[in-house]
């Protein structure tokens, strides 16, 4: 295998007695598309929080294209959960766009015609460049999502860890999100993305990682995403229904 | 000093302690159901909006020409203006995005800078007759009758009552106001008792400890108590006696030592209290946890 | 508007609208983060710092006040981390046990060791001595560019100008990064921001804006223009840039007519003496917010 877009090396995080990831070790590949699947509580979120810094690890660490996060943060766009967020923000849509290219601007540098053309791009790539004046708030879940994305998309990364980027978005958000994900992987990026819906994985993605607390497996889907180990990672009395 | 602490500086003295001891009971015992309902900070905005009804009740009084520092009409006064307060908050809240502590800033604020201007006109209009109405701020022992007394006391046991019959129903709401209302409570109902037994001690409480100290009564004691047990009804009663103690102690060194303000005295002592228990309580101190290994 | 003016108001009014810039800059971020209790915490925690410092050097005004009433403030800053940590409650709680603590040591010293009836006292802590602060060298306007009577001039006057600039110059700076943290602090780590230290440089700058208009215009007035500006403001706009100069602009506009009501305003209704001004430019501030939460444009959510 070439160098890995993101290889986690052993990663546990704890909080306070209880254990969210257990010593998880693998490797996130370029030019694929990964869905990190598992139960409510398995430690998907938490896992891409502890490799990018935004939770301490209790040990291991997360090597970015080889080397540490700080040394190649230009290429690592993050996409958090929807909730995490302060909707009532007093921002406008390109506004936010703008925050992905902070790494360009710095404090002072004017944003330029260019810089928001570039962002105006962005906003395309999602279908919302109608909505580029309008404050954050005003939007529904799903064309936030897609503002979201169109910031990450701002930043020109090589490497995109989303957070949940289907939960409670609308089929044409959906329709949209997959669209420009699998354009960055056929550009040769590598998409990671925490996932809920099984039925969709083997339609969408390249290759799962299957998490419970612990590594199940991770490989591409035809070999890993199978009855076996799926009812290995969700415990058995939770079978996953919708896997055909 | 220690003939005040044991109670031997004269009859009203030692009425005046023990009414401030009733007062710290009830306060102590009201703030830990707030506590646990996550409200702490509400009394805040109520206790500062109560100055303006001070200062609007004295020239009400004086304007029909009555002594203008009846204390039940200044406290009728108080929480007018501070229900005001209260109501003005939920309408911020509610009707607009404003966040609930900006709203709890807002209305402290504003209502504390309406009661100044109130009590710096009160004082223009001649030297002498607003004397008193200064011991609102900070709270103040000296110069209070007999019957002030009582009514602060009376009011702190009407309270605690009423504590002991709605205790369950506190209890349930602050832990799980969805389960409460499956159980048949009206949660709504509930917090506007809590809200009425708040108004009741803040209202009794700005006379001895101040508009600005009094809400440190109310969360203090049940910080305090939160350290020493896990169980919401023993908390209640022992942040009614740390709050009693401190009211007891206040009231006592503020008669002993002349011209010492009864409320900052209060707080100082619930404040070594917490240190203390921060220190020694079992399982949550300091000391606790380090022999017990992690928190 | 004649030399009176001058001598007695101008200086005052001034102030009042310094002290109220001072504290609109950081109420904005505080307000946005859900942080506006800090206000309230810093403006009531400063008192024990100014009477140390006035114990200690004899002093009611200048540097060493400054310097007493910022001791102070970090000292609450960091009691309410212990208290947090300590009792674990939530930080609400954690202001109002510091907040009550501090003031009451304050009150307790003053009382105590006497300080209190000289120079300073309880009231004047709580709403300022505007009033006082007039400016004797003055004759009449041509005092505004004679360098001997504007060396007459208090020197709150020229802290507050100083901190006014001094924040404006710090926000314009960290703009970006200030709007970043506030709106997205996990996405705004991962792009490499210092998170925590941006928190930090919220907490300095209202620790310094308070403690620049505490010595002015007392607690309740810091309070009220660190929280009432933004607030209303934000009832105003969805543009955060547009919220901030909203806010100074709110801001001056109180300190001016609170400042002419309290001191002409019982004179019109036929009294003979003025109220309060810090009192009463709470009010104003308070009434502009009552009137941006009834009538403004972007008064509720979505």
């Amino acid at each position: 295998m070439t160098q890995a877009a993101l290889a986690f090396d052993a990663i546990s995080v704890r909080y306070g007695a209880v254990t969210a990831v257990d010593a998880v070790t693998a490797q996130i590949p370029s030019g694929a598309m990964t869905a990190i699947v598992g139960p409510n509580g398995a430690g998907k979120s938490t896992l891409l929080k502890a490799a990018l810094g935004v939770v301490a690890p209790q040990s291991g660490q997360a090597l970015f294209f080889g080397q540490a996060l700080d040394a190649v943060r230009e290429k690592v766009a993050y996409m958090p959960q929807r909730a995490s967020v302060d909707w009532d923000f007093p921002i406008r849509v390109i506004d936010v766009v703008l925050m992905g290219m902070q790494r360009q601007l710095g404090l002072l540098r004017p944003v330029r015609a260019a810089d928001r053309a570039f962002a105006m791009d962005c906003l395309a790539r999602v279908a919302m460049t109608d909505f580029a004046k309008r404050q954050i708030g005003a939007l529904s879940g799903g064309q936030q999502q897609r503002v979201f994305l169109a910031r990450a998309l701002a930043q020109r990364a090589a490497l995109y860890l989303l957070d949940e980027p289907f939960a409670g978005v609308d089929a044409k958000t959906e329709a949209a999100i997959v669209t420009v994900l699998q354009a960055l992987r056929d550009e040769g990026a590598a998409v990671v993305a925490v996932h809920h819906d099984l039925a969709t994985v083997p339609e969408w993605f390249d290759r799962v990682l299957l998490l419970n607390r612990k590594l199940i497996a991770a490989g591409p889907v035809a070999e890993t995403f199978t009855p076996d180990l799926l009812r290995q990672t969700y415990g058995g009395q939770l079978p996953p229904q919708k896997v055909a | 000093m220690f003939e005040a602490l044991l109670l031997q500086s004269g009859y009203n003295a030692t009425l005046v302690t023990l009414g401030a001891a009733a007062l710290g009971l009830a306060t102590g015992a009201v703030g830990s159901f707030l506590f646990l309902r996550r409200r702490s900070l509400v009394p805040d905005a109520m206790a500062h909006a109560t100055l303006p009804g001070v200062g609007i009740a004295f020239l009400v009084m004086v304007a029909m020409g009555g002594e203008g520092r009846f204390l039940p009409g200044l406290l009728l006064g108080a929480g007018c203006t501070s229900l005001l307060g209260l109501w003005v908050l939920q309408g911020l809240v509610r009707g607009t995005r404003l966040p609930e502590d900006a709203a709890i800033g807002a209305v402290l604020s504003v209502f504390y800078g309406a009661g100044i201007v109130l009590l710096t006109y009160i004082q223009g209009l001649g030297a002498g007759r607003q004397a008193g109405l200064e011991g609102f701020l900070l709270g103040s022992t000296a110069g209070m009758l007999r019957a002030d007394v009582y009514l602060i006391a009376g009011g702190g046991i009407v309270v605690l009552l009423a504590l002991l019959a709605l205790r369950r129903a506190l209890v349930m709401v602050a832990f799980d106001p969805g389960y409460a209302r499956v159980m048949g409570l009206r949660p709504e109902w509930v917090d506007l008792a809590l809200m009425a037994l708040v108004l009741a001690v803040v209202l009794l409480g700005i006379r001895v400890v101040g508009a600005i100290l009094v809400v440190a009564l109310l969360i203090t004691p049940a910080v305090c108590a939160r350290m020493w047990t896990d169980r919401a009804g023993v908390m209640a009663v022992i942040a009614a006696a740390i709050g009693g103690l401190a009211g007891y102690g206040g009231a006592a060194v503020s008669a002993a030592v002349p011209g010492v303000p009864t409320g900052p005295v209060i707080v100082a002592l619930c404040f070594a209290v917490f240190l203390g228990s921060a220190l020694i309580a079992p399982r949550h101190g300091l000391i606790g946890r380090m022999r017990g290994g992690r928190g | 508007m004649g030399a009176d003016f001058v001598v007695l108001s101008l200086v005052p009014m001034a102030i009042a609208v310094l002290a109220a810039m001072a504290c609109a800059l950081p109420g904005n971020f505080l307000l946005l983060r859900r942080q506006a209790m800090m206000g309230d915490m810093m403006a009531h925690s400063v008192l024990p710092g100014l009477i140390l410092a006035f114990l200690l050097t004899g002093q009611v005004a200048g540097w060493a006040m400054f310097a007493g009433a910022g001791a102070a403030a970090l000292v609450s800053a960091l009691m309410v981390e212990a208290i947090v940590r300590l009792g674990r409650v939530d930080p609400g709680a954690a202001m109002g046990m510091t907040f009550t603590t501090m003031f009451a040591a304050g009150v307790l010293l003053l009382e105590l060791t006497g300080a209190s009836g000289v120079h300073i006292d309880v009231e004047h802590a709580l709403y300022g001595n505007l009033e006082s602060l007039i400016w004797l060298d003055a004759s009449g306007w041509a005092s505004v560019i004679d360098p001997a009577a504007l060396r007459g001039l208090p020197p709150e006057l020229g802290q507050l100008a100083l901190v006014v600039a001094l924040l404006a110059l710090l926000m314009r700076v960290f703009w970006r990064v200030l709007v970043m943290a506030s709106f997205d602090a996990g996405h705004a780590a991962v792009m490499g921001l210092p998170v925590a230290l941006i928190s930090l440089g919220v907490v300095a700058a209202t620790a310094m804006a308070s403690v620049a208009a505490f010595t002015a215009v007392g607690s309740i007035l810091t309070i009220a223009m660190l929280i009432c500006p933004p607030a209303a403001a934000r009832l105003l706009t969805n543009r955060l840039g547009v919220q901030v100069w909203l806010s100074l602009l709110l801001a001056a506009l109180s300190a001016i007519l609170g400042y002419v009501l309290a001191g002409y305003g019982p004179f019109w209704l036929g009294m003979s003496a003025s109220v309060s001004a810090a009192g009463m430019i709470a009010v104003v501030s308070g009434v502009m917010l009552g009137l941006a939460a009834l009538f403004g444009p972007h008064r509720k959510a979505g």
